[in-house]
C-alpha cells in the first residue's frame, strides 16, 4: 500500500524517520482515549519544510495525513481514523527562542508542555505537546484564572494541506484583521498543521497558598465553589475529588488525603501576599460555613506539590480501581454544579458502575470517570451509554460536550445535541476553505453523517458503536 | 435613488413589514459609511427578521452593512458596494444573566451602558470601555474589535466572548461556543467576529465572561520629560509584584486636549479629570484594583520606585477612586478627543512588542517631526502605539488631495516604517479623502489571503460589506 508515497518519504527523510511495517505502527494507533485508528505510515519530520513536503506528496496520492504530538489525548483527536501518514512531531522539540523580558517564546510543536513557565497546566504536562495542547485548545487546573491555551498563544506558523507555509497573528498577539490564530487554536488538526507557536509566557506569582478542605458530603463540597465564586473571589485553581477517587489517590500518591472523607477540595490563590493571606481566609470561612470538616493550608512548597502530586496523578492511580476507565469531560455552569453531580451518582446507579470524580470544579469541567472492564463487551457498551447520558445532561442544564479535551472521534457523534445543520454546513465550509479535500485528519469532529463523502464509507468499518 | 433601489426596498418591506424599511433619502444618509448612502434602511426586531433580510440581499444579491448607534462605522476602507444598512438596535435585550456562572448573552443591538447597569449591580463588569463604549451597541464594540485601557489585566475580547449567535451569508443563523467559560466544542468562529466590522455574519448574539468588581482600586499620574523615560519606568511597574490593571502612556498634545476639553465642555463628562499637567511632560497613568490594602501597597512601592528609579518622573499623583474614574474617562475616550479637536486626524493602531515601544515610538516622532505635522500619542505598556498625526485645521476650507499630501505621504512613511520593524499597524481613524491615497489596512499580510477564503466561507456572495476589509 501507498509503495511510491512511501519510497518518496524515504528518500525526503531518511529511512530512520519512516515507520511502515505492521508492528512499529501499531504503537501509534491508541492515544489517552478509548479510540483506535492505525496508521499506514508514521513519519519524523524535522523542519517546517519537511512537513510541508510531506503534506505535499501525501496530498499527491490522496493519502490522509494526521498530525500528533506525545499521544496523550483523550478524544481521538491524533488517530489516523482512515489511516494514511501520521506526521509525529517529537523531533520538532527546540524551543527557538525564550524572550523574558515580553514575555515570549517561540517553540516548535514537539516541546512538551512542563519545558515552559506556561499558564495551561494540563494534567499530563510532563509527557503532552504544546503542539497537541495547541490542536486542543488545552486546559488544567489553573485555567480557572489564566484562561485556556488559546489566551497563551499569539502567532502559529501553519502548514497548509496544498503544503504552503502561512503565519498567522504577530508576536505581540493583536493583529489587523480576523484572529486567524484564536480559529485554529482548537481547530484539532483539522485545518492545518501546526510547525511553530508563538507562546506567552507567565511571570511567577510573588505568592501561593494552596489549601485543602476536607468534607463528609459532596454536596456542601459543591455548595462551597459555587458560593467562594459568589463572594468575588476567583482562586487560580479549584479542583475536587470525590471520597472515591481520593481513597485509591491516597493508596498510591500518599498526598495526605483523609480517606474517610465524601470529597476535597484543592484551593489555591496566587498574587500579592496580602491579598493572598486574605482571600484564603475568606475561603477558610466559605468551607467552614459549608460543613467543612477541615481546611488545611499547605505549609510549604513540599507539601503544596504533594498535593497537586495527588491530583495531577489520579487518572493513573484509577487503574488500581479497575481494570480500565474511561474519563468524561463535559462543561456546566458552575452554578449547576450540586444537582450535577448527583444526577451523575443517579446514572452510575442505574447503570451499575462506580463513577470517580475528579474534576476543575472552579470552572464547571467535570471528569466523571467510569469505571469498567473492556473484557466484557457488555459492560464497555453500556458505559459508553452511561457516558453518553452523563453529557446529555452537561448539554441539557446549559453547558457543553467538551471542556478542554476536545472533540475527536470520540464525541463527533454528539455534535447534533448542540448543532443545527445550519452550523455544521457553516463549519463544514469554514473546513473546506482551509482543507478542501478533507485530507488533514479526517474524521474527527463533524459527524460522520455530516462529514466529507469519503470519510462516510471509508470510516464504517472501523468505528466503534455510536455511544448514543 | 435608482427605481432598482426603490423597487427593492419596497419588496423588503413587504416581506418583513413597511414599518421595518425605510428607504426615506434623508434617513439613509445617517447610514451612510464613508460618504456612501444605502438606499435602504431596514429595522429587524427579532432575530428569524435579520434572516429573512440576508436572504432576501443574497437573492437580489445586495451588498448590506450591520451597524448599532454608528459611532464606529468609519474604520475600515469604503464599502465598494452599499445597498443596505442593517440597523441592529432594535435587538436589545439581554438574553440571560448568571451572575453565580459570571455569565450573560446579550443581544448585539442592546447598548453598552444598559448592560453595564445590571452588572454593576451585581458588582460586576465587562472589561470593554473602549472609545465611544457610551454611546455603542455591544455588536458594534466587538465588531470594531476595539481595546480598553484595562487589556493590561483583563485582555481583550477575544479573552472573554465565549460565544456568539449570527447569521451567516446564506441567511441561516448559526453559533459558536457557548454561555459556559470553558468550551472546545467544535471551530471558535465566534473569535472571527471580533473587529470583523461587519465583513463576515451579522451578529446577533454575544455570550460573555463577566468580571468581578474589584473591591478598591487606585490611580497614579507619573510625568516625565521624555517617553523613553516614561516605558522604563513602565516597565519596571510590570516587574515588580503588583499587576497594574492599566498602565497607559499619554503624550503631551493628547493630555492637552484633555485639559482643553474639560475646560470647555458645559458639562463635564461622568467624572471631572483632577491634577495639574506638566506642560511638555508625558504621563504615565496607572491604575491598580484589588483590596484596600493592596492599594495601599502599591502606593507605597510606586513611590519608592519613583524616589530610586533613574528614571524619575518629575510629578507624582496619586488619584483616589473618583479621580481615577474622571482620568480613566478621558483616556478611554481618547479618540473622540483627537477627532473633535482635530477632524484631519490620522490615528494608527499599532501593536509591537512592549520591549520595542520605546525605539518605535522616537522613530515615528521623528517621522512626524520631519513631515511638520504634529502628533498624539496614547501607548498602552503591553505593546500597542496608537499614534495620530494632527493636520493643521486651518486647512478644512480648502481640503483636497493637494492639502492633504503631506498627511498621505507622512502615513505612508509609518506603514513603511512599521513593516520594516516588525510591527502591525493599520489605520482605523483618518479623513474619509485620505482613503483614496492609502489603504487604512497598511501592508498586506501574508495571512490575509487565508482571511479571504474564510471571508468566502461565512459569505459566499459577498454580500457582507464588501470592501471595508480585504
Amino acid at each position: 500500500m501507498h509503495a511510491g508515497l512511501l519510497r518518496d518519504l524515504e528518500k525526503l527523510l531518511g529511512s530512520s524517520s519512516v515507520l511502515f511495517q505492521p508492528e512499529d505502527v501499531l504503537l501509534y494507533e491508541y492515544d489517552g482515549s478509548v479510540e483506535k485508528g492505525r496508521p499506514d505510515i508514521v513519519v519524523f519530520p524535522t523542519t517546517t519544510q519537511e512537513v510541508s513536503q510531506i503534506v505535499k506528496l501525501a496530498v499527491k496520492d490522496n493519502v490522509p495525513i494526521v498530525g500528533r504530538g506525545a499521544g496523550t489525548g483523550l478524544s481521538g483527536g491524533a488517530l489516523a481514523r482512515i489511516g494514511g501518514v501520521m506526521i509525529v512531531f517529537a523531533r520538532m522539540n527546540r524551543i527557538l527562542s525564550i524572550d523574558p523580558e515580553n514575555q515570549r517564546a517561540v517553540v516548535q510543536p514537539g516541546v512538551v508542555n512542563f519545558d515552559l513557565t506556561l499558564a495551561p497546566d494540563p494534567s499530563s504536562q510532563k509527557s503532552c505537546t504544546i503542539g497537541g495542547n495547541v490542536a486542543e485548545n488545552a486546559g488544567g487546573p489553573h485555567t480557572l484564572a489564566y484562561g485556556v491555551t488559546a489566551n497563551h498563544v499569539t502567532a502559529l506558523e501553519l502548514v497548509l494541506p496544498d503544503g504552503e507555509i502561512v503565519r498567522v497573528g504577530s508576536a505581540q498577539g493583536d493583529a489587523p484583521g480576523y484572529d486567524l490564530t484564536g480559529l485554529f487554536v482548537g481547530s484539532e488538526g483539522t485545518l492545518a498543521l501546526v510547525t511553530e507557536i508563538t507562546v506567552k509566557l507567565t511571570r511567577k506569582p510573588e505568592a501561593i497558598k494552596t489549601q485543602l478542605a476536607i468534607f463528609d458530603s459532596v454536596d456542601d463540597a459543591a455548595e462551597t465553589v459555587v458560593d467562594v465564586t459568589a463572594r468575588a473571589i476567583i482562586p487560580a485553581a479549584c479542583e475536587m475529588l470525590d471520597g472515591w477517587t481520593l481513597r485509591v489517590v491516597e493508596d498510591f500518591v500518599h498526598a495526605g488525603f483523609p480517606r474517610d472523607c465524601a470529597a476535597v477540595l484543592l484551593l489555591e490563590v496566587e498574587g500579592l501576599a496580602e491579598a493572598v493571606t486574605a482571600q484564603a481566609a475568606a475561603i477558610t470561612d466559605v468551607c467552614k460555613t459549608h460543613h467543612a470538616r477541615e481546611v488545611r493550608l499547605a505549609r510549604d512548597n513540599a507539601e503544596r506539590e504533594l498535593l497537586w502530586k495527588g491530583r495531577k496523578n489520579a487518572f493513573g492511580a484509577l487503574g488500581r480501581l479497575a481494570p480500565s476507565n474511561y474519563v468524561l469531560d463535559g462543561v456546566i455552569p458552575r452554578t449547576k454544579l450540586p444537582q450535577t453531580l448527583r444526577h451523575v451518582r443517579e446514572i452510575g446507579a442505574r447503570y451499575g458502575f462506580d463513577i470517580c470524580n475528579i474534576f476543575h470544579a472552579g470552572d464547571g469541567n467535570l471528569h466523571p470517570i467510569v469505571l469498567y472492564d473492556p473484557r466484557d463487551k457488555g459492560q464497555f457498551e453500556r458505559a459508553m451509554q452511561a457516558s453518553a447520558e452523563i453529557i446529555r445532561y452537561c448539554v441539557e442544564v446549559g453547558g457543553t460536550l467538551t471542556g478542554e479535551h476536545g472533540i475527536g472521534m470520540e464525541k463527533a457523534e454528539l455534535m447534533p445535541l448542540l448543532f443545527s445543520d445550519a452550523d455544521f454546513d457553516l463549519m463544514r465550509r469554514v473546513h473546506d476553505a482551509c482543507n478542501p479535500a478533507c485530507l488533514l485528519n479526517p474524521g474527527k469532529i463533524f459527524p460522520l453523517s455530516k462529514g466529507c463523502g469519503e470519510i462516510r464509507i471509508r470510516a464504517k468499518s472501523s468505528s466503534r458503536p455510536s455511544p448514543s | 435613488m435608482t427605481s432598482a433601489a426603490s423597487n427593492f426596498a419596497a419588496r423588503l418591506a413587504s416581506a418583513i413589514g413597511a414599518s421595518r424599511v425605510s428607504a426615506d433619502p434623508a434617513e439613509c444618509t445617517e447610514y451612510a459609511v464613508d460618504e456612501i448612502v444605502p438606499a435602504a434602511v431596514a429595522k429587524p426586531s427579532a432575530t428569524e427578521e435579520v434572516a429573512e433580510i440576508v436572504r432576501f440581499a443574497a437573492l437580489e444579491k445586495l451588498a448590506l452593512i450591520p451597524c448599532g448607534n454608528r459611532s464606529k462605522l468609519e474604520i475600515g476602507m469604503p464599502p465598494s458596494r452599499y445597498d443596505l444598512a442593517l440597523d441592529m438596535t432594535g435587538l436589545n435585550q439581554i438574553a440571560h444573566y448568571d451572575p453565580g456562572d459570571l455569565t450573560v448573552g446579550v443581544d448585539a443591538g442592546a447598548n453598552f451602558n444598559d448592560l453595564a447597569a445590571p452588572l454593576f449591580k451585581q458588582k460586576q463588569f465587562l472589561p470593554l470601555l473602549v472609545p465611544f463604549y457610551f454611546e455603542s451597541t455591544i455588536g458594534g464594540i466587538i465588531a470594531s474589535g476595539l481595546d480598553s485601557s484595562l487589556r493590561h489585566s483583563c485582555g481583550t475580547a477575544r479573552d472573554f466572548l465565549i460565544g456568539a449567535e449570527f447569521v451567516d451569508g446564506t441567511g441561516r443563523l448559526c453559533k459558536s461556543g457557548g454561555r459556559v467559560v470553558k468550551n472546545v466544542t467544535g471551530y471558535d468562529l465566534h473569535k472571527l467576529l471580533i473587529g470583523s466590522l461587519g465583513t463576515v455574519a451579522v451578529i446577533t448574539r454575544l455570550n460573555f465572561r463577566t468580571f468581578p468588581a474589584p473591591p478598591a482600586s487606585r490611580s497614579f499620574v507619573l510625568s516625565f520629560s521624555a517617553p523613553r523615560d516614561a516605558l522604563v519606568f513602565s516597565n519596571l511597574v510590570e516587574r515588580s509584584p503588583i499587576r497594574p490593571a492599566s498602565l497607559d502612556l499619554v503624550s503631551p498634545r493628547l493630555i492637552e486636549l484633555f485639559v482643553e476639553a474639560e475646560k470647555n465642555s458645559s458639562q463635564p463628562p461622568t467624572a471631572a479629570l483632577k491634577g495639574e499637567f506638566p506642560a511638555g511632560s508625558w504621563h504615565l497613568c496607572v491604575s491598580v484594583e484589588g483590596s484596600p490594602q493592596d492599594c495601599e501597597r502599591a502606593s507605597r512601592e510606586f513611590a519608592e520606585l519613583a524616589a530610586s528609579s533613574t528614571a524619575k518622573p518629575a510629578q507624582f499623583v496619586t488619584l483616589n477612586e473618583n479621580e481615577g474614574a474622571g482620568l480613566w474617562h478621558y483616556v478611554s475616550q481618547f479618540i473622540s478627543f483627537l477627532l473633535e479637536a482635530c477632524p484631519l486626524t490620522a490615528i494608527f493602531k499599532i501593536t509591537i512588542l512592549p520591549s520595542r515601544l520605546a525605539p518605535l515610538l522616537e522613530q515615528l516622532r521623528a517621522l512626524a517631526d520631519q513631515a511638520s505635522l504634529p502628533y498624539a500619542v496614547l501607548a498602552r505598556a503591553c505593546g500597542v502605539l496608537y499614534f495620530s498625526l494632527l493636520l493643521p485645521s486651518d486647512e478644512h476650507e480648502s481640503l483636497n488631495s493637494a492639502s492633504l499630501q503631506p498627511l498621505a505621504e507622512a502615513t505612508s512613511a509609518v506603514f513603511s516604517f512599521c513593516t520594516s520593524e516588525n510591527a502591525c499597524a493599520y489605520l482605523p481613524w483618518c479623513p474619509n479623502q485620505l482613503k483614496r491615497q492609502v489603504n487604512t489596512w497598511g501592508s498586506p499580510r501574508a495571512d490575509f489571503g487565508l482571511m479571504r477564503r474564510l471571508k468566502s466561507a461565512f459569505d459566499p456572495q459577498n454580500l457582507f460589506a464588501p470592501g471595508r476589509f480585504l
